[in-house]
């Protein structure tokens, strides 16, 4: 969007003298290892990349990239599956990998307080001595920044029960787009003003840059029961997990697979699944023992109900992790039967899911594609993983054209576009056909008040580049949009 | 007549003269008097009364039930009275994927009902009854059950808006898990109506629980429920609900709520009753104050929040602080998650009630908190700043002057006179 014609020789010097040599990098070479994110077929070199070691630091950028009129992209780990970190060409890529403290664990508050760059699973190592964990978990949480988190809003395979980022982030400080300190919420609940802490997560970066997150803090659960269910068929499967939602109950987690996610898993992890199987679920139950146990049993009958042929209930914490490897596994093992892959990512009504999966099939059959299925049962969060050989004619157009049908289908059936990676720069020009241009405009003009210069990662969320304006005065006599509006009316 | 000649044009918008009426006696909010009321009967007919409310500059202020119309700063200006009650009734409910699609102006304990129906339940306690499902959301409002359930913010997964310039814009979905977009529904929640008009809201739902036991205990002083209260939350009972009731006088009650299956509630019901104590009580429903504001009109009504691990001494600091002062002060709340209600007779002296804010707010700030006065009696609003420092205030201005450059959708009810 933006057509700086920033003097990056200038600003490189600015930002080393403010924050140190070493924390800027401009060398071609060592750039092009941040050309891209866990999205590696969009690539942009950027034209610097500075390394703040604080919050403090994280301002001056900020500030000196305001000054020069050069766009900023925060980055965390680079793990994003949306290219939400794709550096801009003309701008400054601000990593936050040297702002990995944890601050405070606060057991007693419930609380945690990090730094951006802090990967997430280094939260519950850290409050797990307390008894406590951070219960948001994607499936990249041993590498996934806190930081990044919060800019997508990302969930987990347990988030049915516990929710997602935004359920778990009490309080955020962040630089503004304008260079700004500014502290949202906190370590009390129902800080006064608008919730504009939750309008930041899930902003994808471009309502500025978090540099200390307060996270909430979960008591851990007194049992955990895990349960791994083989069925002929994905209805079969899907129908089981209706029956499992219709009795009340709500599982911490409710995973499916189908036959080609298996054997791709299978051939990567070598997890054991029942052989055979045309989907398998996992079943997670926590919480308090008589609960879970209550439950546990209701849920293995219900399996057994809808027709799985093989139940297997993981006997202890090693066994729990087997059931789990596969599925964690499942985006990159898809690699050992597949040279290439796209990671989809959209939602249904879970209900829709049997009629779904065989429009999925359909195309997969129609266009010589194949699909392998993995999602979050329980919340109707489908992870197809569509499979190509770019080296084969034509394989990757179609591929494409079957990724974006998918995600029409969500649409169509009322779903969504996105349950947990962002639209960032892949899935911008899918927006318009989940929202209006008023939708849209209305989303836009959030933006323009953090970020009125549209510094903060341009390019990304909106589908087609967009100025701010001014913000319209008090108005003197008939503004003519209205007017207009109203002889339509009267 | 120009008055007249207003409402002919709101009429006209409407296509029909029904919905918009002059206004009446008791049509005013927080004391300021309206114009014109008018009760659009879809979203349509509410963006085509705001694109005219924007061409007639009329200030406009939106009401449901009215239960909490009191609540906030009067408006510094008001024409219209936007009534949403006839934006009434369930859009859709899905049970099998456990969300419902509501109007605005439908109210909180008739969607019960029909939600219970299907072994549903939308998890929000009315603390008010009559209010509306836009009126809790536009107040951020709920009751003992947040423990577990959340907020509005957080089992609102979609919404429909009309901005103050009349144009209709949605956000979110009718799926639980959605990241597309910007969360525009997270921001007009707890909002006050000064950033648009919500007339419609998806919730996620929750399956009613086959049984629910309330555990109760009765000691001598409020700091002693505070204990209790920690000593609860750190064990893995998982209550719904965690709550403390201060009267004036008298002794104090902490209250756990368990919800689960008739077996693990039993289970729970006798963990929570070892760890309170063995004169704890357990039944099947709770008292008759359960989840009431500890007020009545009139009074002044407060709402104070600390950090979990401050709630403790901000009980027994309250009730010294407010024998201080020589007031009697009513606490009741969510000491689980560090929300406390408290309750002032509208009859006390004003100055001071503005001493003991004052002292409210350096306690609770202490927490990290903050003391908010929710209601209070003109003479009391005159004497205290109703919602005391708010971070992030610029950013909420120009949020605010982008939604609403006019400053007509209730001005002056919200944070540093929004
Ligand atoms: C194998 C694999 C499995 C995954 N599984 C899941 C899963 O189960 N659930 C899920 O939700 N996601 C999953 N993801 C996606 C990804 O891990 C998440 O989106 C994660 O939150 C990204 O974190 P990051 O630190 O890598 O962010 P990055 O990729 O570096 O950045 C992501 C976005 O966040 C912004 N950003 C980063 N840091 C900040 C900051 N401090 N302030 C403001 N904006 C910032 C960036 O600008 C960008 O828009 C998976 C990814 C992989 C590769």
């Amino acid at each position: 969007m933006s057509t700086t014609t920033t003097d990056i020789g200038a600003l490189a010097a600015a930002l080393r003298a403010a924050i140190g040599a070493d924390r800027v990098i401009s060398d071609r070479q060592e750039l092009r290892t941040y050309e891209c994110d866990g999205l590696a077929q969009y690539k942009v070199v950027p034209a610097l990349v500075a390394l703040p070691a604080d919050a403090a630091q994280c301002a001056t950028v900020v500030r000196a990239c305001v000054a020069a009129g050069a766009p900023f992209v925060a980055r965390g780990s680079g793990t994003g599956l949306s290219g939400g970190a794709l550096p801009h060409a003309d701008g400054v890529l601000v990593v936050t990998s040297q702002m990995r403290d944890i601050v405070e664990v606060a057991p007693e508050d419930e609380r945690a307080v990090v730094q951006p760059g802090v990967i997430n699973l280094a939260i519950s190592r850290a409050a797990n001595p307390h008894g406590y964990y951070y219960a948001p978990d994607p499936s990249s949480q041993q590498i996934c920044s806190i930081g990044g988190n919060v800019a997508e809003n990302s969930g987990g395979a347990h988030c049915l029960k516990y929710g997602f980022t935004i359920h778990h982030v009490t309080g955020v400080e962040l630089v503004t787009p304008d260079g700004e300190r500014v502290r949202l919420g906190g370590r009390a609940p129902d800080t006064p003003g608008y919730d504009l802490l939750g309008a930041f997560v899930g902003s994808e970066g471009t309502l500025g840059i978090a540099t200390e997150v307060t996270v909430r803090l979960t008591r851990l659960p007194e049992t955990v029961r895990t349960l791994l269910a083989a069925f002929g068929t994905t209805d079969q499967a899907g129908a089981a997990t209706s029956a499992i939602i219709a009795a009340g109950v709500v599982p911490a987690a409710v995973e499916m697979m189908d036959a080609l996610a298996i054997s791709a898993a299978e051939a990567a992890v070598h997890c054991g699944y029942p052989e055979g199987a045309g989907a398998v679920l996992i079943v997670e139950l926590d919480g308090p023992a008589p609960e879970v146990d209550a439950q546990f049993a209701q849920v293995e009958a219900l399996c057994r109900e809808n027709r799985a042929f093989e139940i297997r209930i993981a006997a202890d914490d090693a066994e729990r992790a087997l059931f789990w490897k596969g599925r964690k596994s499942a985006f990159a093992a898809v690699g050992r039967i597949s040279p290439d892959y796209i990671v989809q990512d959209g939602v249904i009504p879970r209900t829709a899911l049997p009629e779904v999966l065989r429009r999925i099939g359909e195309l997969s059959a129609e266009r010589g594609i194949r699909v392998a299925n993995v999602f979050h049962a329980g919340d109707g969060n489908l992870h197809p993983l569509v499979l190509f050989d770019a080296a084969a004619d034509g394989q990757a157009e179609r591929a494409e054209e079957v990724s974006g049908a998918i995600l029409d289908l969500c649409v169509a059936h009322g779903g969504s576009i996105t349950g947990e990676h962002g639209v960032g720069m892949d899935k911008a020009k899918f927006m318009p056909r989940m929202f209006t241009a008023d939708d849209l405009d209305t989303m836009h003009l959030l933006r323009c008040a953090f970020d009125p210069a549209g510094l903060a990662n341009p390019g990304k969320v909106f589908p087609t580049p967009r100025l701010c304006g001014e913000i319209p005065g008090r108005r003197k006599g008939v503004n003519p949009a209205q007017a207009a509006g109203l002889a339509e009316v009267f | 007549m120009p008055a007249d000649r207003t409402l002919n044009q709101l009429r006209a918008t409407c296509r029909s003269a029904d919905p918009v009426r002059a206004a009446g006696e008791g049509d005013h909010i927080a004391g300021v008097p309206a114009r014109y009321v008018a009760a659009p009967r879809d979203t349509a007919q509410a963006a085509a009364l705001l694109r005219a409310a924007a061409d007639l500059d009329l200030a406009v202020t939106f009401r449901g039930g009215g239960t909490r119309q009191d609540w906030g700063s009067p408006p510094r200006r008001l024409d219209l009275i936007l009534d949403t009650t006839a934006l009434a009734g369930v859009v859709e409910h899905a049970a099998g994927d456990l969300i419902t699609v509501v109007r605005a102006g439908a109210r909180l304990d008739a969607l019960a009902p029909v939600l219970a129906g299907a072994g549903q339940k939308l998890a929000l306690d009315a603390p008010l009854p009559g209010g509306t499902v836009g009126g809790a959301v536009a107040t951020n409002a709920a009751g003992p059950r947040r423990l577990l359930y959340g907020t509005p913010r957080d089992l609102l997964i979609g919404v429909t808006l009309v901005r103050a310039d009349g144009v209709v814009a949605h956000a979110g979905g009718k799926v639980v898990k959605n990241v597309a977009g910007y969360d525009l529904g997270k921001l007009v929640t707890g909002a006050y109506g000064t950033l648009g008009l919500i007339t419609e809201c998806a919730f996620r739902l929750h399956p009613l629980p086959a049984a629910v036991a309330y555990v109760a205990r009765t000691v001598d002083d409020a700091a002693e429920a505070g204990r209790l209260a920690a000593a609860v939350r750190g064990a893995q009972l998982v209550p719904a609900a965690l709550e403390v009731d201060a009267p004036v006088t008298g002794p104090a009650t902490v209250t756990v709520l368990v919800e689960g299956t008739p077996a693990g509630v039993a289970a729970r019901a006798d963990a929570a009753r070892r760890l309170l104590g063995v004169d704890a009580t357990v039944a099947d429903r709770p008292g008759a104050d359960w989840g009431r504001l500890p007020w009545r009109p009139g009074d002044t009504g407060l709402k104070l929040t600390v950090a979990l691990s401050g709630v403790p001494r901000l009980l027994a600091d309250a009730r010294a602080a407010a024998d201080r002062h020589g007031l009697p002060l009513a606490l009741r709340g969510s000491a689980g998650v560090g929300v406390l209600y408290a309750g002032l007779p509208g009859t006390a002296d004003p100055a001071r009630v503005a001493a003991l804010v004052d002292t409210l707010r350096a306690a609770t700030a202490a927490a990290a908190g903050h003391t908010i006065v929710l209601t209070a009696p003109a003479a009391v609003r005159q004497r205290v700043d109703l919602w005391g420092p708010v971070d992030g205030l610029a950013l909420m201005r120009r949020v605010k002057q982008r939604f609403d450059p006019d400053a007509r959708l209730a001005p002056g009810r919200f944070v540093g006179g929004i």
